[in-house]
């Protein structure tokens, strides 16, 4: 086993910290103060994303991408993860599912979103269908050449920064050796198609700048031609090209545990208490060990995982474990890094409280923690059931 | 015309540097290195250089053990065109390393050795002036501008009286110092394209240079911890422990 990162893959991570330290950081306590990311930085931030290279890392080489392999891009993620999230999105990472493109679409939706011409946002959650995603009541009705789709999704990502939603409604029943089960189709969908309508999301506790919305199909005609993979067949496009994205969340986590350890670390050593560091007490500097392991462990994992990805024999529990494990790590290390600090880290003046609040949607969104268990402890009992 | 610029691996500039516990030097084992921040500054110039035009070609080269590659490659996906590696185990010392660059360059003929003031390891701060005796070629060190006009350089050194503005005919070699640029950090596709560049490897022996070393290492210390200084009630108090205490006026 070689655990020795590629010199490629060590320049990776020491340009796009550099770029982190140097272009994100510094806009962080704005977007913290005001929710919002003026469209200037956000485009600022995008071009030189594009100059550097990193937009798109996600994507293939051959189509404009920077063609990274899975590990290489989950170190990536890592260190973009250090930053307010709604920066660091401005470095799009174009769904995956855009590769399901065919035809037309790849012009029209796939290069435009690695050129940064084009923003994309997922669409799947509904008022009353959160992870029992196909129990959704967004309908798609075939009507000639078209689909007309009525229903409502929230928690839609980005949405408000985005020029068409990769959207999955019901198109039919279908029956399952479990009853019967909405038939799932996925489309491409333009910003401004009339009968579909953008609203504010909710205000979320976590990642300050990156807005939820709320969106409205109203008797929404769409195109057949904008059926992204073959109609009913959504969720085998989804679960062929979304999976690694739990490794996305699970290595930003692990870079935003990193940056709150460092300073947890640094303050340990230098904050002195009847007459000492603070770190002289074990009270403290046990703290500073469970958590250094928690985050080697969340790393190994994950980057197992990624591995594995490359290797072409990654499963979707290797995912599950990672993004698990590495989501709950940064719960605990976060709220001890705070603890370490004691009053300072509750303040807006250092990022921990941030990187705290931040912590608490990675266990819920992409599929919560206990969705997770249940990827997990099925791919275990499966086998052995009859 | 070609620009050599000389690079060193040292520690990354934001590690705490420890002794080893036998005081036989600094700790280098599970530690992150870097190129010498002035090394950067260096390669960041020579690419800009060859972006506007001055230069042709784009030279790293640096002395070392095989893990000095690293460093060469950092060079390459900052920009640079190709690589030399001379490579070896010895801890070379100043002169030894100004004698295996005079050998580069005697081969590479350069318009320009631009190089780091010195490096933030050993911080001697020797090794462009050697290179520059050994070629007989003109010197700018501390660099904290760089002009060439048709074969005439325009260098603004940094000095203890302020700035000195020197002429200089090509060849030469020049040091930088650190308000020369900003370094960029490097792009991804550059990163990915700097394996495909070029990187010879040679030897000492190969360049008919004896490393030997001269000096020899006896301890290594950490410095000592400084007293707290202490705050005095007014300027006749200073001026009296300043006096009478310090001695220094």
């Amino acid at each position: 086993m070689d655990f020795a990162l590629s010199e490629e893959q060590q320049m990776i991570v020491d340009s796009t910290r550099a770029f982190v330290e140097q272009e994100l950081y510094p806009h962080e306590e704005e977007v913290e103060r005001t929710d919002h990311i003026r469209p200037e930085l956000f485009a600022q931030i995008a071009q030189k994303a594009l100059d550097m290279g990193f937009y798109a890392a996600n994507m293939p080489e051959e189509i404009g991408g920077g063609g990274l392999d899975a590990v290489s891009l989950t170190l990536f993620e890592r260190e973009l993860g250090r930053a307010n999230f709604g920066l660091q999105y401005a470095v799009a990472r174009p769904s995956n599912i855009l590769r399901a493109c065919r035809g037309e679409q790849i012009d029209r939706y796939l290069l435009p979103t690695i050129r940064g011409e084009k923003i994309d946002c997922l669409a799947m959650t509904e008022p009353g269908a959160g992870s029992d995603i196909r129990s959704m009541t967004c309908r798609a009705i075939r009507d000639g050449d078209d689909y007309v789709i009525t229903g409502t999704k929230h928690f839609i990502s980005h949405a408000d920064v985005s020029d068409f939603v990769i959207l999955f409604a019901a198109s039919g029943v279908e029956q399952t050796a479990r009853g019967p089960k909405n038939k799932i189709t996925s489309f491409l969908v333009d910003m401004g198609t009339p009968g579909f309508q953008v609203k504010p999301g909710y205000k979320s506790v976590s990642h300050r700048g990156y807005h939820n919305c709320i969106l409205e199909f109203d008797q929404c005609r769409v195109p057949t031609s904008n059926i992204l993979g073959e109609a009913d067949k959504g969720f085998d496009v989804a679960n062929e090209w979304l999976g690694a994205t739990r490794l996305q969340v699970a290595g930003m986590c692990i870079g935003r545990a990193q940056r709150a350890f460092e300073l947890a670390c640094d303050w340990a050593a230098t904050r002195k208490q009847f007459g000492k560091t603070i770190g002289k007490n074990q009270g403290v500097s046990f703290k500073l060990a469970d958590m250094i392991v928690d985050i080697e462990a969340a790393e190994l994992l994950t980057l197992k995982a990624a591995w594995m990805l490359d290797q072409g024999t990654a499963r979707d529990q290797d995912f599950a474990m990672a993004k698990l494990f590495a989501t709950e790590m940064l719960a605990r290390v976060s709220d001890e890094a705070i603890q370490i600090f004691g009053g300072m880290g509750l303040m807006a003046d250092l990022p921990l409280e941030r990187i705290w609040r931040d912590a608490r949607v990675e266990r819920i969104w992409d599929g919560t923690s206990e969705i997770q268990r249940h990827i997990i402890s099925r791919a275990l009992l499966r086998p052995l059931e009859n | 015309m070609k620009v050599l610029v000389p690079v060193k691996r040292v520690i990354d500039a934001n590690i705490k540097v420890r002794v080893k516990a036998d005081q036989s030097g600094v700790e280098t084992n599970n530690v992150k290195m870097a190129m010498n921040p002035f090394c950067e500054i260096a390669v960041e110039e020579a690419i800009r250089m060859r972006e506007s035009g001055s230069a042709e070609e784009v030279i790293v080269v640096a002395a070392g053990t095989t893990q000095a590659q690293e460093t060469l490659r950092t060079g390459l996906a900052m920009g640079a065109d190709r690589a030399i590696l001379i490579e070896t185990d010895v801890a070379l010392e100043p002169l030894s390393v100004a004698k295996l660059l005079k050998a580069v360059v005697d081969k590479e003929d350069p318009g320009i050795v631009l190089m780091g003031k010195q490096a933030i390891d050993g911080d001697n701060n020797q090794t462009g002036q050697m290179l520059a005796a050994l070629l007989d070629w003109p010197q700018g060190a501390f660099a904290s501008k760089i002009e060439n006009n048709d074969g005439t350089l325009r260098v603004v050194r940094e000095v203890d009286a302020g700035l000195e503005t020197l002429s200089m005919s090509l060849p030469a070699v020049l040091t930088v110092d650190l308000r020369l640029n900003d370094p960029r950090y490097a792009s991804l596709p550059n990163i990915m394209k700097a394996k495909r560049k070029p990187l010879d490897t040679v030897t000492p022996a190969d360049l008919n240079v004896d490393v030997t070393p001269r000096v020899m290492v006896v301890k290594v210390d950490e410095p000592p911890a400084r007293d707290a200084g202490i705050i005095v009630a007014d300027v006749t108090e200073l001026v009296d422990k300043l006096r009478n205490e310090a001695k220094v006026i």
